[in-house]
Order: C-alpha cells, then sequence, then structure tokens
C-alpha cells in the first residue's frame, strides 16, 4: 500500500466519511477518504476550499464539535483504532502524538499567556517534566524553530510576535513532545510568500531530525511539489486522485487535478490571465450522485452519471476515462 | 505596568477634579440663580443669607469661591447642612458610607460567585438542559424588582413565616466593629436581594462570552494540544472572558457605592448613602447634595480606575499600548 515498505503505516484511515444534518439536509463533508501515512512520510492532502480536508483532520481527532455530525468509517493510529474513542482516551494523544499546526498563527494562540507558559502547559499535560525542566525545554523548541534570542522571547505574549513569528511558536508547541504524526492545517496559507518558503523548509527539516511523519494540508500545488512523498487529491469530499507526489505531478489522470496543475503559474510563460477551473465548488448540498466533478468537467461523457470507481494500484484516481482517452486528450491540449 | 498605575491614578485624580469644578459650576454658577439662597435652603433669614455669602465668599471671583468651596467640603470638613442647621455634612457622609459599603462588598460577592458559577456551568452544559434552566433562571432574577423583593423578603422573613426567621433581628444595621455576626445577619437578606438582580446579569453575560470564546481558534488549539475540557473552559476560555466580567462589575460597583442602592436601603431600613442622598434631594439639602455627588463621583472614578489596572493585568496588550 504504501511506498514505504520497511514500516507499517503510521495512520490509516479507511473510508473515513463525515457528514453533517443540517435542516437543508445531509451535508457530506468528507465521503469515503482512504489514505496511508508511512513512517516518515510527508502526505499531501490538496483540494479548493470546502473540499473537505481541513474536516477529515479535525474529525480523526475528535475535534469535530457539532452535536450533528456523525462520522464513520476507521481511522487507524500506530495500529491502534481511535476513530470515536471518548475525549478521556484522545487526550494523551492529542498534542502528545500527533500535533497540529493551524491555518492562522494571529488566532490560534490563546493572547493572554505568554508563548513559553503556552508550550509548557502541553508539555506538562503530556509529561512528568518540572515546570523548569519544561520552561527549559520550551526555550530549546523555540530557537529550534529558529526564534532568534529563544530565552529572553518565551516570556514574550503572542502579539508580541509577527505572523511568522507565530506560526513558528505554533510549530515549536506541536513539536514539544516528539509526536509520531504532524497535521498541518494550510500552515503557509495565512502567511507572506517568503515567510512561507522559511516555514516550509523548517517542517522539512524538523521532519528529518524527528522522523515524524507529517500530513499537510494545502490548497497549493507549489507547497505539495516541495514537500510532499504522497499526495491525495479531493474534490466535494471525496479523493478523486492519490499516488506518490511525482506520479501525481507528472502524469495527473484525474481532469480535476490536470486544472489544478494547469492554475499554478509558470514562471517565463507570459499568459494574459491565470488558468483557472470553469464552475465554483457546488453546493455541498447537491453533490451529484456519479462523479462530483461533472458538472465542470470538460470531457463529460455519459458514464459520469454513475459514480467512478476508486482504480487500483499505487497511483490511483476515480474518473471514467480509460488510459487511451486520456493520453489523447492531454496529447491534444499540449 | 508600575507605570501604566501611576498614569492611571493620576488621570483619575484629574477626572475628579474636573467633576469637582462641573458640580461647583452647576450649584454656583447656573445664571439667575442667588448660591446663598441655595445653601442657606428654604425660607432662611437675610441674616444667614449674609453669612452664608461671607463665609463662600460668594461676591468674589468664581476660582477663589470654588478654593473656597473645596476648601470647607474637604479640608475644613466644616460644610453645615443648613436645613438641618448645624449638622455637618461630612460626618454624615462618613456615617452612611459604611453601611453603603457593607451592603455593597456583601451582595458584590455573592452575585460574583454565583454569576461566574451560572455561567460557567451554561456555558459547559450548553445545549442540555440545565443550559436554558440557567439562562432562564438569569432572566426571571434580573426581572424581579429590587424594593419588591426585598418588600417579599421582609414580609416573609418579618411577618409571615416569623417564627421560622425568629433568629433574624429587626431590619437596620449594626456595625462591624461592633459585632461581626450580628453585622453579617442584619444584612443577609439585604445581601441576597440585591445580589440576585445582578448575578442574573452576570451570569447571562459570561455565559454570552465564554461560549463565544470557546469558538475561538484558540480553545481549538488547547483541544489539539491534549487539555482536559475542564482546563479548556477555566484556563483559556474563562481567562479570557474576565476582562467583560471585570468592567461591567467595575461600573456596577462604582455606582451602587454612589448611592444607586438606594431601594434596598430603604427597603431593609438601612440609613446608607443612597438615603442620605434622597433625604437631602427631597429637603433641598444643597451642601449635602454636592457632598453626596463628590463622594459617589469619587467611588465611580476610582472603581473604573481599578477596573483599568485589572484590564492591563488580566489583558497584556492593554498594557503593551500604554
Amino acid at each position: 500500500m504504501s511506498t514505504n515498505e520497511h514500516a507499517a503505516p503510521v495512520l490509516e484511515l479507511t473510508d473515513l466519511s463525515v457528514s453533517f444534518s443540517t435542516r437543508q439536509g445531509l451535508i457530506r463533508a468528507v465521503d469515503g477518504l482512504s489514505l496511508s501515512v508511512g513512517r516518515g512520510e510527508v502526505h499531501g492532502i490538496v483540494g479548493e476550499s470546502g473540499s473537505g480536508k481541513s474536516v477529515a483532520m479535525y474529525s480523526l481527532l475528535g475535534l469535530t464539535r457539532d452535536a450533528n455530525a456523525s462520522i464513520t468509517g476507521s481511522v487507524r493510529f500506530e495500529g491502534r483504532e481511535i476513530l470515536g474513542s471518548g475525549d478521556k482516551a484522545m487526550q494523551p494523544i492529542r498534542g502528545g502524538e500527533i500535533g497540529m499546526i493551524f491555518q492562522d498563527p494571529m488566532t490560534a494562540l490563546t493572547p493572554v499567556y505568554t508563548v513559553g507558559w503556552q508550550i509548557v502547559e502541553q508539555i506538562r499535560q503530556h509529561t512528568d517534566l518540572t515546570k523548569a525542566q519544561a520552561k527549559a525545554r520550551a526555550i530549546e523548541l523555540l530557537g529550534e524553530v529558529g526564534i532568534p534570542d529563544a530565552k529572553r522571547r518565551v516570556d514574550s505574549y503572542p502579539h508580541e510576535f509577527s505572523g511568522g513569528m507565530r506560526q513558528r511558536v505554533v510549530i515549536a508547541m506541536a513539536m514539544s513532545c516528539n509526536p509520531k504524526l504532524l497535521i498541518a492545517d494550510e500552515p503557509t496559507t495565512a502567511l507572506d510568500v517568503t515567510t512561507q518558503a522559511q516555514i516550509l523548509d523548517l517542517m522539512s527539516r524538523l521532519r528529518d531530525v524527528h522522523n515524524s511523519s507529517i500530513v499537510i494540508i494545502t490548497h497549493d500545488m507549489g507547497v505539495i511539489a516541495e514537500m510532499a512523498d504522497r499526495v491525495t487529491v479531493m474534490y466535494a469530499g471525496r479523493p478523486i486522485e492519490a499516488g506518490p507526489e511525482l506520479d501525481v505531478v507528472r502524469h495527473p489522470r484525474h481532469p480535476y487535478t490536470w486544472g489544478l496543475l494547469g492554475a499554478v503559474p509558470r514562471i517565463g510563460e507570459r499568459s494574459e490571465r491565470l488558468a483557472t477551473i470553469a464552475g465554483n465548488v457546488m453546493s455541498p448540498l447537491d453533490v451529484p450522485v456519479g462523479c462530483a466533478f461533472a458538472p465542470r468537467c470538460a470531457y463529460v461523457m455519459d458514464e459520469c452519471a454513475a459514480r467512478p470507481p476508486w482504480s487500483d494500484g499505487d497511483h490511483r484516481s476515480a474518473c471514467w476515462l480509460s488510459d487511451t482517452q486520456r493520453v489523447a486528450l492531454r496529447r491534444k491540449e499540449s | 505596568m508600575l507605570l501604566f498605575i501611576v498614569r492611571r491614578l493620576i488621570s483619575a485624580f484629574l477626572v475628579m477634579f474636573s467633576i469637582s469644578v462641573v458640580v461647583f459650576l452647576i450649584f454656583f454658577a447656573t445664571p439667575g440663580v442667588n448660591p446663598a439662597a441655595r445653601i442657606a435652603g428654604r425660607s432662611a433669614s437675610p441674616e444667614v443669607l449674609a453669612h452664608v455669602a461671607a463665609e463662600f465668599g460668594l461676591n468674589r471671583p468664581l476660582p477663589i469661591r470654588y478654593g473656597l468651596m473645596m476648601w470647607h467640603l474637604l479640608f475644613q470638613q466644616d460644610l453645615t447642612s443648613y436645613v438641618n442647621i448645624g449638622v455637618k455634612v461630612i460626618p454624615q457622609i462618613t456615617g452612611a458610607a459604611p453601611i453603603t459599603l457593607s451592603l455593597i462588598v456583601g451582595a458584590a460577592v455573592l452575585w460574583l460567585l454565583a454569576g461566574v458559577a451560572g455561567g460557567l456551568v451554561a456555558a459547559a452544559n450548553r445545549g442540555k438542559w440545565i443550559d436554558p434552566l440557567i439562562m432562564f433562571g438569569g432572566i426571571a432574577a434580573v426581572s424581579i424588582p429590587a424594593y419588591w423583593l426585598g418588600e417579599v423578603v421582609n414580609l416573609v422573613t418579618q411577618n409571615k413565616f416569623h417564627s421560622l426567621f425568629s433568629w433574624l433581628p429587626a431590619p437596620g444595621y449594626v456595625s462591624i466593629t461592633q459585632s461581626p455576626w450580628q453585622w453579617a445577619l442584619h444584612l443577609i437578606f439585604p445581601w441576597i436581594t440585591l445580589a440576585t438582580l445582578y448575578a442574573g446579569v452576570y451570569a447571562r453575560v459570561l455565559r454570552a462570552e465564554l461560549v463565544n470564546a470557546l469558538n475561538e481558534d484558540y480553545v481549538r488549539t488547547a483541544r489539539a494540544k491534549g487539555l482536559s475540557e475542564r482546563r479548556i473552559l477555566v484556563k483559556h476560555a474563562l481567562r479570557c472572558s474576565l476582562v467583560a466580567i471585570v468592567s461591567l462589575f467595575g461600573l456596577d460597583f462604582g455606582s451602587l457605592v454612589g448611592g444607586a442602592a438606594l431601594l434596598t436601603e430603604v427597603v431593609f431600613g438601612l440609613n446608607g448613602i443612597g438615603m442620605l442622598t434622597y433625604n437631602s434631594l427631597l429637603n433641598l439639602d444643597l451642601p449635602v447634595i454636592m457632598g453626596c455627588v463628590m463622594y459617589g463621583a469619587f467611588f465611580i472614578v476610582l472603581a473604573s480606575a481599578v477596573v483599568d489596572v485589572l484590564y492591563a493585568f488580566l489583558d497584556p496588550r492593554v498594557r503593551s499600548v500604554h
């Protein structure tokens, strides 16, 4: 299953579905997501806003607080089934074995405590270190994520840091208990471009040092190309293509992935407008029974009225186009 | 932090000064009114009027008149009421203040405890049956007028079921220095009566603040850190919601100590600041009114200064702005 044959997967999702019952009807935010993340591997999940990437990750940690949410499927972390365990059982896993980084560093930290206090809080929640030991560790961590003068900055409040520095603090906090898995929910979206590159570098370095696996959620194919070993592309809550990063980026199979890759501007190519995928993500209430992308797809066929099967192999996709049709279409385009 | 406190106290002092000027001007520089007649009260004799005019320098320029007035009020403390001839103003206020302070401080402790507990329990159990129950209790408490509740309490404890409440003394006030036990016994029902309204308000405000805070990103971070729900509620959500409670408390406490607890004082026969102000207004006892206004303003300004210092203590972002 995984390209990392030498190790059992750290995280394995099988047919994870999250739906919310609302007054307007049932919303399937995540519909049959399966993926597996090997040790030390970086798995990218990519898709437009509203494609269910973040909901899937929050649900697996039990962070979905909505009483109307129903979560089915299986989530195995280190071989243990963790889906549906209560808060009590999840607490040691959250922050201890699975660290999480959030999209907006400006609001992710409690404004009234120093960053050191917040890191110490997490360390002491999961270990028996004394306050002084935990604080020493917090200073060490802040230094590791590249915060200058960490010894002094540990006593600063979140509002005294810039966005990029705050994201470093959040990363330091997520790494504080040496988690086996780091889930990063659009960690660079709220940051400016140079800071983005620094944060991605930092995450790669931490992955190498601590050998933790990373799931990175993004809508930026550039981030995927930079970081990911494997990719899952999601559309309207469903996985539509998955495989090793190079295969997916070089030989994308699904028309939606073609569109996503086509939307990345290239240096040296002059064009009047940025390439886009026609149409919008449909309302989650009227996702079609068949292929979810069919309404926007330029190559829609009669078969698309039925839901395409998830193909076998290492590079999988869910599309009715045959390989010969694909080759022909791609050749015609370029 | 210290610098912040000092600055805040200086500005509080300046506010007090401007209030005293405004109060002075209202009483003594209103066009077409003879301030001597005002001070001397109704139907004063010409000799008294002349005496008052001389004492307060009413024929001299305004700043000097202001200075003389404040001298009499604050330093000499010999400003006398001309309605109740010879009764000095300051001792009346210092006599009434401990009664009001006893009433308000005790009630404040009760309503803070009840309000914070109610808000916490409701927010922790939102969506369950106990949440709307507490919120309904809150709105009921807010809706009951204090004087009505006070009268009912008196009716029950002193009249209808007096046999059950035989341990309860007749309404009135006993100083805490005289007997702490009797002090508390006399005040227990006034405390509860006054606290009911405020506990309702505070529980509802705190619940709303907490529910907002619980939807914040930092709470999601706290959950992802593996903290217990209780710790998230108290250490993160409550801590960030306290600012609203503190500012509300500053306003309420200041105005209540300044005399806004009049109805409760009347119902329970407590001769506090509210009663003093009310009676002096009835008699148009100008020196006393002025004293009471200055006293009330003092507590409101003091309370808001304390609130600002607490703000800075609670929220580091406030500190760094200054």
